[in-house]
């Protein structure tokens, strides 16, 4: 399964993919960190909804993470498209076959493929927060936010809990993705899926029908980014996506074992 | 059979059925090792198929197969010593030649050190750092060869090698053909150049609508086919002279550019030379050929449009 991985990342390391998604991820990471320091002062605020942080709370130690948390869901959605492309183009490109014939045991590519991405998403999540971390520093001073207890054991402590949420969120929908790509085969397909899902068929669920917000996947991986809330607790959210990511991913891997590669 | 007896390849009753309709229906055939064998039949004869099967790619519905020794349904015991290339050249566009060699090796487990000598090997040495979306359709091919390659398998396996190759590329594959066999591997190869075929395989698995139609040795197939005998007076004016004489004697004639052929047994050729003499006719030429492997498919498949 090694020499799976080892494959994988060659073709995740190629520059068109590297660079853009460290492009796509850094510019996320900067435009939401840069907003919440910009836009302090602004009355239509300068975190999500519309909600306004200040200085003081920006002070604390939690506020080292604030950037890096809203940029959260976005890193996800990218890992989701990446995920869902990398895994559907093997059967659109036709390459599958080329991988079988080189590995036949399907659940090592499977496995090898799921790691190698998980790296991937590792690096994606650790740029976004170093940069967010960054700027935040930087932006700090012109917002009159003091920056005392960012260096703090209780901020890193902070920090260190963000990055594994975020990390374990962004992996909740990367794993969607993958499933949706190997359920659908069509990058297109599948990233239009997952994406419009997500984003926005979620939401209107959840605005409709407020019951259906603890139960929908998107929302639970979510909210594990952002350590859970009292409405919808991080213990739950972990068992909700789990059980989702279970049973589609074993869905999704009982097909890929079985069906025929017949393209 | 070969020297040494064994096979590379042998399907019993090998079957494939979606839906109502069979891809491939009890197709038994054998290669023998170290042999090159061709596998003809027109499009969407079952040819992609069996290879798929024999490939572990799709599942038989029915029969069995060994590939190399092995059960198709233990790929994973011979695939390491076969190479392959399925349905034409599939590899990722953005990677260059070279990377996507590098990703197929790390997944083998072949020595990376490989891929330059195989990029050299199919004259893509300097083009190897090219992305495979800026290449040709014969440099794409020829990337596909090189990854087949790659194993150094003792069982190669190529449908369509050829397509999109200039006359000097399909030179070159032939020769690679050539020596590999010469090495002791056996190629099991595909191709709609009959011609290339015939002048490559000693044997030849040929189907037709999911059947196989024939299994066996190249020279065995064509020397059962009825020759024609080609006979062509030296006046055109005798002509319907001769056609008249020789149908009278019960022969079947047409008429080619102002020569007769006939389909007979070769032994046939001296009568017919006689018949022309006794009445009159002096044969300016008077030959015997046998059917080429692509009058031979047309006249076995009966595609002959």
């Amino acid at each position: 399964m090694i020499r799976v991985v080892i494959a994988e990342l060659r073709k995740l390391r190629r520059p068109s993919l590297l660079l853009g998604t460290i492009a796509t991820v850094g510019g996320l990471s900067a435009l939401f960190t840069s907003i919440v320091f910009l836009m302090i002062d602004s009355e239509d605020g300068n975190t999500k909804r519309g909600e306004s942080i200040g200085p003081k709370e920006l002070s604390e130690a939690l506020g080292l993470v604030y950037g890096f948390k809203l940029v959260g869901v976005f890193l996800g959605v990218v890992a989701l498209c990446i995920f869902a492309s990398q895994t559907a183009q093997e059967y659109s490109l036709g390459t599958l076959r080329n991988l079988l014939v080189r590995q036949p045991s399907r659940m090592k590519i499977l496995a090898g493929k799921f790691i190698a991405m998980k790296l991937f998403a590792l690096v994606m999540v650790l740029f976004a927060g170093a940069l967010s971390i960054a700027i935040s520093h930087a932006l700090a001073g012109r917002a009159k936010v003091d920056t005392t207890a960012w260096g703090t054991s209780a901020a890193m402590h902070i920090l260190f809990e963000s990055a594994l949420n975020i990390f374990l969120a962004t992996l909740c929908y990367g794993t969607f993705g993958m499933i949706l790509g190997l359920l659908f085969r069509s990058p297109i397909s599948a990233i239009a899926v997952g994406v419009l899902w997500n984003l926005i068929l979620e939401n209107i669920l959840a605005a409709l029908i407020n019951s259906t917000r603890k139960w929908l996947p998107g929302i639970n991986f979510a909210n594990l980014g952002e350590g859970g809330y009292p409405g919808l607790t991080y213990k739950h959210s972990i068992a909700v996506s789990l059980g989702y990511l279970i049973i589609g991913g074993a869905l999704a891997a009982v097909l890929f074992k079985k069906r025929d590669v017949a393209n | 059979m070969n020297k040494t007896g064994t096979v590379a390849i042998s399907a019993s009753d090998l079957t494939k059925i979606y839906g109502e309709r069979a891809a491939l229906s009890h197709g038994s055939f054998v290669v023998p090792s170290g042999s090159i064998c061709g596998f003809v039949g027109p499009n969407g004869s079952g040819k992609t198929t069996t290879i798929r099967m024999l490939l572990g790619l799709i599942t038989p519905s029915g029969g069995s197969a060994t590939v190399l020794g092995e059960s198709i349904k233990h790929p994973e015991k011979y695939l390491p010593r076969v190479g392959a290339m399925i349905e034409g050249p599939a590899f990722y566009p953005a990677l260059s030649g070279r990377e996507n060699l590098k990703v197929l090796a790390e997944l083998g487990g072949f020595p990376l050190a490989r891929v330059d000598e195989l990029l050299g090997k199919v004259d893509l040495a300097e083009r190897g750092g090219s992305k495979f979306k800026t290449y040709s359709l014969g440099m794409k091919q020829r990337l596909g060869i090189a990854a087949a390659l790659l194993p150094n398998p003792e069982l190669l396996i190529l449908d369509e090698p050829t397509n999109g190759l200039d006359p000097s590329g399909i030179q070159e594959v032939r020769g690679i053909i050539r020596d590999l066999a010469n090495s002791g591997t056996t190629v099991f190869v595909s191709s709609h150049i009959l011609s290339e075929l015939e002048m490559i395989c000693e044997y030849l698995v040929m189907l037709r609508e999911g059947k196989v139609i024939f299994s066996g040795r190249t020279q065995e197939l064509l020397s059962a086919q009825k020759p024609i005998i080609i006979a062509r007076p030296e006046y055109e004016v005798d002509l319907a002279k001769l056609v008249n004489t020789l149908s009278e004697a019960g022969y079947q004639i047409t008429i080619v550019d102002g020569a007769l052929q006939i389909a007979a047994a070769k032994e046939a050729s001296a009568e017919i030379n006689r018949l022309a003499f006794d009445s009159g006719i002096t044969l300016s030429s008077i030959s015997v050929v046998l059917p080429t492997l692509e009058e031979t498919f047309f006249e076995m498949t009966g595609d002959n449009k």
